[in-house]
């Protein structure tokens, strides 16, 4: 048995990583850091793992239904997809790759996350001063104009040279 | 079916016969995660406890998915239902958290209903079922009232799930530590405006100082722990309330003083007999939002959403 499960699980493995964002097509659930885990259990199920991005994130469902008919295509019978809430996703997960093609597609990437300290949560009153770069043009003279886009993952922001607004990839 | 070229085919469900209403079929929120109670954690207690964390947020999202269309402008309407989409999402998992703690708290629909355990919590249940605090049930008001009203939830929010990121049931503390990162950016967003309306023009101010009238008297019931809050926070599930009132206070200081407001009043809201939001004691406000959030799925119990 082992010799045969080997094989398909790196198909398994092939198969799911291809496998895109419903919202963001241009980037892979494995781009994103979406996509946990695939493995055989004891039965022969293959068992994919997903986490959410955001706790509302309204493309689970989708995702989990993609993995799965593209797995069933490529000849996996027993496909069980899983959520995994624990630890929660951060932008941190998001792979070189998809960073760059983020930016490609007019999308300023996440920077990376502050280290939260231990005590409780600070307040920010005022605007985070992150250096965002405009996708289109490179310049960092850029404002946001605000916290929160198109979906829950992106902020709006406009570029102050080429005027271009754009989105940006918030850090979570 | 593989690709969704048309946008009709990815709504129709493979196995479904005529129960079919509108969107894809459910999924389980917690699929595949493992819901067994720790040792010394009543199931009871923690549906109970679940319910209590989940309505705030699932009356808040309804709230703040009411300002979509009408808010002052295209910005703050993406914002507040962002904010409402998180609220949401973190009412459907401990909804379905709750369910899994206990199955009895589940409202009973007709043999062979397809309707999934958190849904049936949600639209099924009557108004004294419901334990969120009355705060969030509060009508909008204008955009000040719902800044105010924001604030004070996400404060409060942002310390319990904090905490909570710690619990013994790791489904509460995972949900808490993936809530926490979402309800940083709601505190911030409704702080910020807090001291922007305040500090704007004599129009705005004068709302402003109304909103904390109207919402302050119901801050004090946020803070009145309930007997299973207590006993959750004793087996290590759940919050400690007493612990979080300094840091309340600390952040909501912070903000007034920027926004160089009084400090709020004190007045308290009356409760039942010292029973409020927490015991299914609710305001007039609450059956109108069951109405609007309720009354189509209820007549639709055997509907496939």
């Amino acid at each position: 048995m082992t010799a045969d499960c080997v094989p398909s699980l790196e198909l398994a493995r092939a198969i799911a990583a291809t496998v895109t964002d419903p919202e963001m097509p241009m980037l892979t659930l494995a781009d994103l850091g979406v996509l946990r885990d695939v493995h055989l259990d004891s039965t022969g199920t293959l068992i994919v793992a997903i986490t959410p991005t955001y706790s509302g994130c309204t493309a689970m469902a989708t995702m989990r239904d993609d993995l799965r008919m593209r797995l069933i295509a490529g000849g996996f019978d027993s496909v069980e997809v899983r959520t995994v809430l624990s630890p929660a996703w951060s932008t941190d997960w998001i792979s070189d790759d998809g960073l760059r093609k983020l930016t490609e597609h007019g999308i300023s990437p996440p920077t990376g996350v502050a280290v939260q300290s231990q005590g409780p949560v600070p307040l920010t009153l005022t605007v985070p001063r992150r250096v965002i770069h405009c996708p289109q043009c490179g310049s960092t003279n850029t404002e946001r104009t605000s916290e929160f886009g198109g979906t829950s993952c992106k902020s709006l922001h406009r570029c102050c040279d080429c005027r271009e607004p754009f989105d940006h990839m918030k850090e979570i | 079916m593989t690709d969704h070229d048309s946008a009709y085919e990815g709504l129709v469900d493979a196995d479904s016969h005529d129960q079919w209403a509108f969107g894809t079929s459910f999924d389980d929120p917690l699929a595949g995660v493992d819901t067994t109670l720790a040792p010394g954690i009543d199931g009871t207690d923690l549906a109970k406890y679940c319910l209590m964390l989940g309505d705030d947020a699932l009356i808040t999202a309804q709230r703040l998915a009411q300002w979509s269309t009408r808010a002052p402008e295209l910005e703050e309407e993406v914002a507040l239902a962002n904010i409402g989409l998180d609220y949401l999402g973190q009412a459907r998992l401990l909804l379905a958290r709750a369910a899994a703690a206990d199955s009895t708290v589940v409202p009973v629909l007709p043999d062979g209903s397809p309707i999934p355990a958190e849904d049936a919590l949600a639209f099924f249940r009557g108004e004294p079922e419901f334990r969120n605090v009355r705060l969030v049930e509060l009508d909008n008001g204008d955009f000040a009232c719902t800044i105010v009203r924001l604030l004070v939830f996400s404060t409060y929010r942002l310390a319990q799930l904090h905490h909570l990121r710690s619990s013994r049931d790791p489904v509460l503390a995972a949900v808490a530590s993936k809530g926490v990162k979402e309800v940083t950016y709601h505190r911030d967003y409704a702080a910020r405006w807090l001291v922007t309306l305040a500090g704007g023009t004599d129009e705005s101010r004068r709302r402003t100082e109304a909103a904390i009238r109207r919402v302050w008297p119901f801050v004090f019931e946020l803070f009145e722990a309930h007997p299973v809050e207590q006993r959750l926070a004793a087996a290590g599930a759940g919050v400690d309330l007493s612990t979080l009132r300094a840091e309340f206070d600390s952040v909501l200081a912070q903000v007034f003083h920027a926004a160089e407001l009084p400090e709020p009043p004190g007045a308290k809201a009356t409760s039942v007999g010292g029973r409020a939001g927490r015991d299914g004691i609710h305001t007039e406000a609450m059956g109108y939002i069951l109405a609007e959030l309720q009354s189509v799925a209820r007549a639709h119990p055997m509907g496939r959403w």
